[in-house]
């Protein structure tokens, strides 16, 4: 599926393009967004550090599975099979709960510890387990209780109310998360995943 | 009231953890400092798994913006999705929000300063903005990070999600502002 997209952006990209004549905005577009990519990466390596680090203790210390014990009659049943005390739980909730709070830096290194963590469980490496897809489902719907940057948007939009769209937009992740998950579940027996962490 | 907590809430998330975390450690006997940086090292590591993802996907995304495929599609869409009550401005959006959290914050920037931040389409921009993720660069990001190629069903169930996002937005906001 990833596969087809990719394809489609490039070559329907390219196809308009040549239609448009617009191929020499096209060559420059390619040069400087594997550069702006390198430069986007190596931004991250900063607060990476970081939240690994800060990571690393809080596993270290317990917290992770404090925090794993306390929130594990909601979130096993989301996430069938996973051992109780396996950190790939404590960096799930601590990417899902950095998300809530509006942190997205903090999110990324806990969201891709959490895929690592998942894939010492998958049994076929190369294919996602229904976990994985479970959490993604969960991740991308991005339950936000503090649309940090949108308030301050709006302020320097001069906005009489900036923060009267925080509602709303509650309200609306809660639904966009629940749908997700929904299809999600139908999917995951659908396709006879017997197997949460295969 | 909420306004204000809310406020405080995301003032003090980061530097509440900062400070908590070593804290917490430190009082449980953890070498804190020998073990951040234990921890830290793999930071480096990661955002350079990160490249190749990041190359592969901003340079699709690219060529299909500056060939000015987007817009067609774009121009293509405004009409039936009209249809359904979603202004024709914020169809840029939506379209791009999934794909590039950085081109959606230019077109949300764009909008508040043209139609105004209080306005219908302003006010429904920013909750969509704000309530829906960039699910196709997390997707390959988090997959791609874990040499995961076969993702099968993981792109359908976001985009799914996302929609229900859209519409979602679209209706509370008709109901909460009013047209």
């Amino acid at each position: 599926m990833v596969n087809v997209v990719w394809l489609v952006l490039i070559i329907g990209g390219l196809v308009v393009s040549a239609v448009h004549g617009t191929m020499i905005p096209v060559t420059q577009a390619i040069m400087t967004s594997s550069e702006k990519a390198v430069e986007i990466a190596l931004g991250f390596i900063g607060i990476m550090t970081l939240w690994l680090g800060m990571a690393r203790i809080a596993e270290e210390s317990g917290m992770m599975r404090t925090l794993s014990r306390l929130m594990n009659p909601l979130v096993s049943r989301l996430f069938p099979g996973i051992p109780k005390d396996h950190p790939a739980m404590g960096n799930m909730l601590m990417n899902i709960s950095a998300n809530v709070l509006g942190m997205g830096g903090a999110a990324t290194p806990f969201g891709l510890k959490a895929m690592e963590e998942l894939q010492k469980l998958n049994t076929l490496k190369e294919r996602a387990s229904a976990n994985m897809i479970t959490f993604l489902a969960i991740n991308t719907a991005s339950i936000n209780l503090i649309p940090a940057t949108v308030i301050a948007l709006r302020v320097a939009a001069g906005s009489h109310n900036p923060t009267e769209i925080v509602g709303p937009t509650i309200l609306a992740t809660t639904i966009s998360s629940l749908v997700a998950v929904s299809v999600d579940r139908l999917l995951r027996y659908w396709h006879h995943d017997t197997n949460p962490n295969g | 009231m909420l306004t204000r907590w809310l406020d405080v809430i995301s003032v003090w998330a980061i530097p509440f953890l900062i400070g908590f975390i070593p804290l917490y450690g430190w009082l449980r006997g953890v070498k804190v400092y020998e073990t951040f940086v234990s921890g830290a090292e793999e930071g480096f590591k990661m955002a350079i798994k990160m490249i190749p993802f990041l190359v592969g996907i901003l340079v699709a995304l690219n060529i299909f913006q500056a060939s000015g495929a987007l817009d067609s599609l774009i121009r293509f869409l405004s009409g039936p999705l009209g249809l359904v009550g979603i202004p024709a401005a914020v169809v840029p959006l939506i379209l791009i929000r999934p794909l590039s959290g950085g081109a959606a914050l230019g077109i949300t920037t764009g909008l508040l300063q043209h139609f105004g931040p209080d306005s219908a389409v302003g006010r429904l921009a920013s909750t969509i903005q704000g309530s829906t993720d960039t699910t196709f660069y997390v997707i390959t990001l988090y997959f791609g990070s874990i040499g995961v190629r076969r993702t099968r069903y993981a792109l359908p169930v976001a985009l799914i999600g996302d929609l229900a996002g859209f519409i979602a937005a679209v209706v509370i906001c008709r109901r909460v502002f009013g047209p």
